[in-house]
């Protein structure tokens, strides 16, 4: 028996067809794939799925009963939990708190039995791989354990069918095969869970089958297996199959050519009490330079140490010989350093502003006289790098906090090229946006570099990576193990370099992680 | 996921409710006065209406900048105060140097609230709270609990005189309601102050110098209540710490939220503010008018209050 189907369901907003006719059916324990670029209608469906929107026409079946869920919560309580892209916990309870939230056990007198909770949600979240003290407080764990917290969360409700939003965004490797192991262990109790993921490996590695979404129509539903992925990928763009052949994974098309022996950035013995160990790295124009390693191993960090805003006990950034005096966030953009932050919502898009003024907000004094802006200015360099970086806003004016992903990473990467740095800072650019604004943003990097600029690249997508970057810089526990060159620079190379040296550290390392 | 933002017309509904709802409000105070009440559109009431509000409108200015931060200024009150009870003590030295002085100490309390806030970290409702309390204290001693009369000319006129037939008191409000509205518009202070409320860290990474901005923020805040406090004296010609400005902060958030402005910060609506202010004076002449008691008027206030906070609620689903 079908366990959640959708029969030709349309949904229309003013202006957009979101969903026409779409049908969908879930199996009993069957991980079913949901993909489709930004605007395809996944996020619209899910919806339709789980009570947030109500279908204007066609039909929603659970269990073989037509259903009309008002509310999350009615679909929750049915057996339907969404597990989102953010977490959606609450930051300053317990982490067992979280966990049972809603549903916590009770003692004789009716107050929560804190031992027992604490107990219970151990047990839970040891299969789940986090292994820490259940009452810290949830927001002090690593994104990825919050992310695990939540999946137990979902799962412990007695759940028939579980829905994942880019569940692996901000998990790292080790905690991405947990969850896999988690998801085998539902497919074998006979959940139906719906796998949404930009990733083609991971959903190559779990998933059964695939529903491809295009313009909020569906373009091919069947199994995984017999679908190739170029396919995979041709289908979702609706690009032509050699195009897609011609291009590759990624929009990067290869070596950047090294502009002058001068290094654009040079950063020497960045430390930082808990974070960095003297971390070395120079960037000459025109190069790309990958930082490679886990989580936690001090990429961002560099990053931000570079960026000014990381406090550093040691250390010299010099920007083109130039060394930076005030090591501060103010400074580092004066001296042409730009900075993609990790996450984009809590600090980079300024969700109330328009697109507009997101995008000059960092070049303000360069666009005024005697503090007042000149909006003539303004609208000069918002028009070029909206056509440049093609994001799409209904105008200038919309509020960025409307915007698809992509496009609000689109809007930053603009933010930040106003500046007309020297050197770009790139902090997981791609992440969590779909493959067509992916593959628009590497082949930007790309272009950046050919203009000259020094670009240091961080990413946990390893293609995005090894094929983006010249020189990879392994990074583990605040210090550089390794550098790949040339023809080191693989997917292979990469792994055996985060994997050489005392497995003991490395071990350690990911224990700290987890807590 | 849809790339452009789609609204149901519920929704445009919601986004317009908080931003203009309180113009209606207004039109429709004004047309039912206009119809029941004797007098109403008599030039002395409308100038007296606008007399009293002058000085909320003033304070609330600040006030909205200062929330436009996801802040809030509690001590403007206690800096009217402040600015009331150095007044009579510099007057020998002439009416300029006595305005300077107060308004020196709005700079002064502003400065301080803001460094709390920007440097030490504070956060900002307990920052201001304690200059509530030391800012009122502070103006008792100086003053020494006296009220004091005023009988400079060059006050009084500031306080009772007119230009146009208008007085002093409307037009200053009205200049500085012109100013703090084009600084938001078209000053880069303005737009920084928007995206520190809007998102903090974001600004800090895009370069945008927050503890300076969050500093002259307060500062503005300060001056602006030092401003009103020194009208307060113009007008009563008198300088009583112990009453000037008593709960004044609480006007000046009502206005600047029945204004439609979002206290998460992110965005300062300043003629809404005026507009809230202009309403909840309103609400008290219609009840005056109509021999309520002003408690009557409270409680209208208070539904008014609401209705603004709750159809501001942010979308927050998104």
């Amino acid at each position: 028996m079908t366990l959640l189907e959708v029969a030709g369901v349309s949904k229309t907003f003013p202006g957009v067809r979101a969903l026409d006719d779409v049908s969908f059916a879930l199996q009993p324990g069957e991980v079913h794939a949901l993909v489709g670029e930004n605007g395809a209608g996944k996020s619209t469906l899910i919806k339709v799925l789980t009570g947030v929107y109500q279908p204007d026409d066609g039909a929603v079946r659970y269990r073989g009963e037509p259903v009309s869920f008002g509310t999350p919560l009615d679909a929750q309580r049915a057996g339907i939990s969404t597990i989102y892209q953010e977490v959606n916990l609450v930051p300053l309870m317990s982490v067992a708190r979280n966990l049972f939230l809603g549903r916590e056990p009770r003692n004789a007198l009716g107050l929560v039995d804190e031992r027992r909770m604490n107990r219970e949600a151990a047990d839970v979240l040891t299969r789940y791989g986090v292994r820490t003290d259940v009452r810290r407080q949830l927001g002090t764990l690593a994104l990825g354990a919050q992310q695990m917290v939540a999946l137990a969360r979902a799962v412990m409700v007695d759940a028939k069918v579980v829905i994942m939003d880019e569940p692996t965004s901000s998990l790292e490797p080790r905690e991405v095969e947990t969850l896999f192991g988690v998801i085998r262990d539902l497919h074998a109790q006979g959940i139906g869970i719906v796998y949404v993921s930009h990733r083609l490996d991971e959903l190559y590695q779990i998933c059964d089958r695939v529903t491809i979404l295009r313009d909020g129509r569906v373009v091919h539903t069947g199994p995984l297996e017999e679908l190739e992925r170029i396919r995979l990928v041709s289908l979702m763009l609706g690009r032509d199959m050699a195009e897609v052949r011609r291009e590759g994974v990624t929009g990067f098309t290869g070596e950047h050519e090294v502009q002058g022996a001068q290094p654009v950035l040079r950063a020497a013995g960045l430390r930082n009490r808990h974070k960095l160990h003297g971390v070395d790295l120079a960037v000459r124009p025109g190069e790309v330079v990958g930082l490679g390693g886990l989580l936690g191993a001090g990429r961002s960090e560099t990053l931000k140490a570079i960026g000014g805003a990381l406090p550093l006990d040691e250390g010299t950034v010099e920007v083109a010989g130039a060394p930076l005096r005030r090591r501060t966030s103010v400074g580092a953009v004066k001296a042409g350093i730009a900075l993609l932050p990790e996450d984009r919502k809590a600090e980079g898009i300024v969700p109330s502003l328009s697109v507009r003024e997101n995008i000059a907000l960092a070049v303000l004094p360069r666009l005024s006289r005697l503090g007042l802006v000149s909006e003539k200015k303004i609208d000069t360099i918002v028009e070029r790098f909206m056509t440049r970086l093609r994001i799409k806003a209904s105008s200038p004016h919309q509020r960025v906090g409307d915007l698809s992903g992509g496009n609000q990473q689109k809007v930053l990467l603009a933010r930040l090229l106003a500046t007309a740095p020297k050197v770009l800072l790139l902090d997981e650019p791609t992440r969590g946006i779909d493959v067509g604004a992916k593959a628009e943003v590497q082949a930007l990097v790309d272009e950046l570099a050919a203009e000259g600029l020094g670009v240091v690249l961080v990413s946990s997508d390893a293609e995005e990576l090894i094929e983006g970057a010249d020189r990879v810089v392994v990074l583990r526990d605040g210090v550089v193990v390794g550098t790949l060159d040339g023809a080191d620079v693989s997917t292979e190379g990469l792994l055996r370099t985060i994997a050489a040296a005392s497995s003991a550290a490395a071990s350690a390392a990911t224990q700290e992680e987890a807590s | 996921m849809t790339d452009v933002a789609v609204r149901t017309p519920a929704q445009r509904v919601r986004a317009w409710l908080p931003a203009y709802g309180v113009y209606v409000a207004i039109v429709v105070l004004l047309l039912f006065n206009i119809a029941f009440t004797e007098n109403f559109l008599a030039w002395s009431n409308l100038r007296i209406q606008l007399i009293q509000v002058a000085p909320v409108v003033i304070v609330a200015l600040g006030m909205a900048l200062v929330i436009g931060t996801e802040g809030i200024d509690l001590s403007v009150g206690s800096v009217m105060a402040l600015a009331a009870a150095f007044i009579p003590l510099y007057l020998g030295y002439g009416v300029v140097a006595a305005i300077l002085v107060a308004l020196i100490a709005g700079v002064a309390v502003g400065a301080v609230n803001g460094l709390l806030v920007a440097r030490v970290g504070l956060q900002p409702i307990v920052a201001t709270l304690a200059l509530l309390v030391a800012g009122r204290g502070l103006a008792l001693v100086v003053s020494d609990s006296q009220l004091r009369e005023i009988r400079n000319p060059g006050l009084v006129e500031l306080g009772s005189g007119s230009l146009f037939g208008l007085p002093y008191l409307v037009w200053i409000a009205l200049a500085l309601v012109l100013t703090v509205a084009f600084v938001v518009r078209r000053t880069v202070f303005g737009r920084r102050l928007l995206a520190i409320g809007g998102n903090r860290p974001a600004a800090e990474l895009a370069g945008v110098p927050v503890g300076r901005v969050l500093v002259t923020v307060y500062v503005v805040s300060g001056t602006l209540a030092a401003v009103a406090g020194v009208l307060a004296v113009a007008r009563i010609q008198a300088s009583d710490a112990s009453a000037v400005g008593v709960l004044i902060e609480l006007s000046a958030i009502t206005a600047v939220v029945v204004g439609g402005t979002p206290l998460s910060g992110g965005r300062v609506r300043v003629w809404g503010t005026v507009a809230g202010a202009l309403l909840m004076q309103l609400v008290v002449a219609t009840m005056i008018k109509h021999d309520l008691p002003s408690s009557t008027a409270e409680m209208v206030q208070a539904v008014i209050i609401l209705v603004a906070v709750y159809a501001a609620r942010e979308r927050r689903s998104r």
